[in-house]
């Protein structure tokens, strides 16, 4: 597989990855060794019917994608990525009703490994929903 | 307690499948990716059977790290509740009246591309006090001493149990 950097290419790529398409996920913004991503709000995605409150296992699917488009998105244009490691603090139960958006930066990267973090928000941007921490592998053209 | 009769299989099975039943189909979004448990006495199985809604880079082609990470943790989260539940559905009362574990926070460590097959996990409880829960899952396909990731979960449970 090839990537090019350009970065409508890049932007579709990462949205129609099937499992990204199956969250309705969608490219917020692009580029400088960042990304942001947003999936709506749908009851199929909860967790416990009790709260109406997202299950975890969507938000980690939002902010792996997420992740993985600011590795992309670092100026040094990795060919390709992928997940080493993923570690997710869920802060706070997402608002039902509302669109989750995540907001990564690949803040280092070095000949083989992309250090990433990253912050889920709901409507209410003062309150994050999540944080993560991921490292990535760095696949580099010869 | 005096040893009586054993109860009929029939009687058991019911009870123990279809309290999982009630458990796993509480969760929408493990319905939404097809997750089934597979379950021999008190151990369960998680499985996620493939199917294009859990695939990553169609080239490759590759499992999403996000479908794992979201199959693993619902393997933890069930777990969970069926432990706690397992005594109060043995003695006929409701065991899962309630809310499910809330987590606090997962972390995976991917192993392997997850290739597009079916996939596997389990899980164990490293610790599970009156209100914080320690839960190691291992997924794998092909070959159970090949995991394609493995993950820690720490859990706040629900109240009703804590309490």
């Amino acid at each position: 597989m090839t990537l090019t950097h350009d970065l409508q290419r890049i932007t579709a790529f990462l949205t129609e990855l099937p499992h990204a398409r199956a969250l309705s996920m969608r490219v917020e913004s692009f580029g400088n060794a960042s990304a942001a991503l947003s999936m709506p709000y749908d009851t199929r995605f909860v967790g416990d019917p009790a709260t109406g409150v997202i299950h975890g296992g969507a938000v980690s699917a939002l902010m792996d994608t997420t992740c993985a488009g600011a590795v992309m998105a670092h100026p040094e244009h990795p060919l390709s990525t992928a997940t080493i490691d993923l570690r997710i603090d869920y802060m706070r139960s997402a608002t039902p009703g509302q669109r989750i958006t995540a907001r990564a930066e690949c803040h280092h990267i070095t000949r083989h490994v992309a250090f990433v973090r990253a912050v889920a928000y709901d409507a209410d941007e003062t309150r994050p929903v999540a944080t993560a921490t991921a490292t990535f592998t760095v696949e580099r053209a010869p | 307690m005096s040893r009586g009769k054993p109860e009929p299989v029939e009687v058991i099975k019911e009870r123990r499948d279809g309290a999982l039943a009630r458990l796993t189909d509480g969760i929408p979004y493990a319905a939404f990716l097809g997750i089934r448990f597979d379950r021999r006495g008190d151990e369960l199985t998680a499985i996620l059977p493939y199917g294009d809604h859990v695939l990553g880079n169609p080239m490759v082609p590759a499992l999403h790290g996000g479908a794992i990470a979201a199959f693993m943790e619902v393997a933890a989260v069930v777990q969970l509740g069926w432990t706690q539940g397992w005594e109060r559905m043995e003695t006929g009362a409701e065991p899962f009246a309630g809310r499910l574990p809330k987590t606090i926070d997962f972390t995976i460590d991917y192993l392997r591309p997850g290739l597009p097959r079916d996939i596997y996990a389990r899980a164990r409880i490293a610790r599970a006090g009156r209100r914080f829960a320690s839960v190691h899952v291992e997924c794998w396909q092909d070959n159970r001493d090949r995991p394609v990731a493995q993950a820690v979960g720490h859990f706040l449970m629900p109240d009703d149990i804590a309490g």
